[in-house]
């Protein structure tokens, strides 16, 4: 029997009725269109669906959009201001921080959720913040020097 | 995808005794309750468990507290998430071993959203609290529409998934102990990636008396048996004696023959094992120069 949801996602309030059975991530994706948002292994194994509810990096494929009700979501097509791309997202392109581009979201998203929490980590804590997400291009370092670097950039626009 | 395909009512009680109310109201196999769901969700879009109902208590805020008494120890609600336990300051400086195990539970996003009650409560041999509560001689705190009672934590896993929670109980509190004066407490789990299950893990806490003997100590195993499990008589080996690498050496041996491990996707019983034999000895000694230092 479907259920009343609200959510706010990247700042905008919606109303919709689901399925109890319903991922957070099926709802992002598919009933509201934040397809930045990635599905991949489904398990809670890669964390490439990870979106800040509330200010926490959580896995949206391991959460019942239903327990998200009444919550701010943030996912990827939040973080950059118009036209203008978020330092993490800047970050990201100017350190090569990506290739297939498919666990980028996700990694960006618990970047931030990281950043807001600690505006200088250090290499190790950058690793403890992002042990879960898995990518099979880049390699990490690069993804961890796009992390520093944009720290470095977003302490410097305080 | 893997989604979840059939159909259930989701019931989300305002009070513990709404919850407890419907868990009784409820047959067995009908309802399950869920708190964070990192563990349940997985076992849903795989078909393991379709309840017809789901209680959802995550939203309790009364059962997510991390409290310290100078005479009752710890206290830990339920749905207290493992990030809030890693990232306490008193559970950091009081009893670090449960920071520093809960730093490796699975990955930060995991931790955010995953309640300890509901790690505890699924039952997962592979689990990383449940050692360490084990070790820490940790009481859990059950109850239902009836009342309360409290099992300790190595009596509470009876196999794979399978604990003493009756169908209309809920684990509402974890209690620890204080720790004894000159007591270590260690954790270290062996896995193939960060934050995964661990294919063996040990906890050991150990107390010393004034003259450096070990008065009391605590082995606590995972991912070895069907449940997590004490190490008995590998405990028995080093109590009352002065503990030397020997001792720890003989003690890992001992709990090794005591570990009952199957072979799993990634390693063989027989490497379990030697993981066992190899982890006690060096939790046991790092255990041990904790015990000095304390």
């Amino acid at each position: 029997m479907k259920k009343e949801l609200n959510l706010v996602v990247n700042g905008e309030s919606y109303n919709l009725w689901v399925e109890p059975g319903t991922l957070l991530v099926q709802v992002l994706r598919d009933e509201l269109g934040f397809k930045g948002t990635k599905r991949s292994c489904d398990s809670g194994s890669c964390c490439a669906c990870t979106v800040i509810l509330d200010g926490k990096a959580v896995k949206s494929c391991s959460i019942l959009a239903l327990q998200a009700n009444g919550k701010k979501v943030l996912t990827v097509e939040g973080l950059a201001d118009g036209a203008n791309l978020h330092p993490i997202q800047q970050a990201f392109i100017d350190n090569w921080a990506f290739q297939c581009g498919f666990c980028t979201s996700g990694q960006m998203m618990a970047a931030k959720a990281l950043l807001d929490e600690n505006d200088n980590p250090t290499r190790e804590e950058i690793q403890r913040a992002m042990d879960g997400h898995l990518c099979r291009c880049t390699g990490y370092n690069m993804i961890n020097e796009a992390i520093q670097d944009a720290a470095k950039r977003l302490r410097e626009r305080k | 995808m893997k989604d979840i395909i059939f159909d259930f009512e989701y019931l989300t009680p305002k009070t513990l005794k709404e919850a407890l109310e419907l868990l009784s109201k409820y047959d067995e196999g009908e309802c399950k309750v869920i708190a964070g769901g990192q563990s349940l969700l997985v076992l849903m879009k795989h078909k393991l468990i379709t309840p017809n109902y789901l209680i959802d208590i995550k939203g309790l805020s009364d059962l997510d507290y991390i409290k310290l008494d100078d005479k009752q120890g710890l206290k830990i609600g339920a749905l207290t998430t493992h990030r809030a336990i890693e990232t306490s300051p008193i559970i950091q400086k009081e009893f670090t071993v449960l920071s520093e195990m809960e730093q490796n539970v699975s990955s930060v996003e995991t931790r955010n959203w995953g309640t300890i009650g509901g790690n505890v409560c699924h039952g997962d041999p592979g689990g990383d609290p449940t050692p360490v509560l084990i070790a820490l001689n940790a009481n859990l705190k059950l109850t239902s529409l009836k009342g309360e009672r409290t099992i300790k934590a190595e009596d509470f896993t009876s196999n794979y998934y399978e604990t003493a929670l009756q169908h209309d109980e809920l684990l509402t509190e974890i209690q620890v102990p204080n720790l004894a004066p000159n007591t270590g407490v260690k954790f270290t789990k062996f896995s193939q990636i960060a934050g995964d299950y661990a294919n063996a893990s040990a906890a050991v806490s150990i107390t010393l008396d004034n003259k450096e003997i070990c008065s009391d100590v605590r082995i606590a195993l995972g991912s070895v048996a069907v449940a997590p499990m004490r190490a008995k008589k590998a405990e028995d080996i080093l109590k009352g004696k002065k503990i030397s690498d020997e001792l720890l050496a003989e003690a890992g041996q001992i709990a090794s023959e005591e570990a009952s491990p199957t072979t799993d996707a990634e390693v063989s019983a027989e490497y379990k094992k030697e993981l066992v034999k190899v982890l006690v000895r060096r939790v046991g000694k790092e255990a041990l120069e904790r015990a000095k230092k304390a």
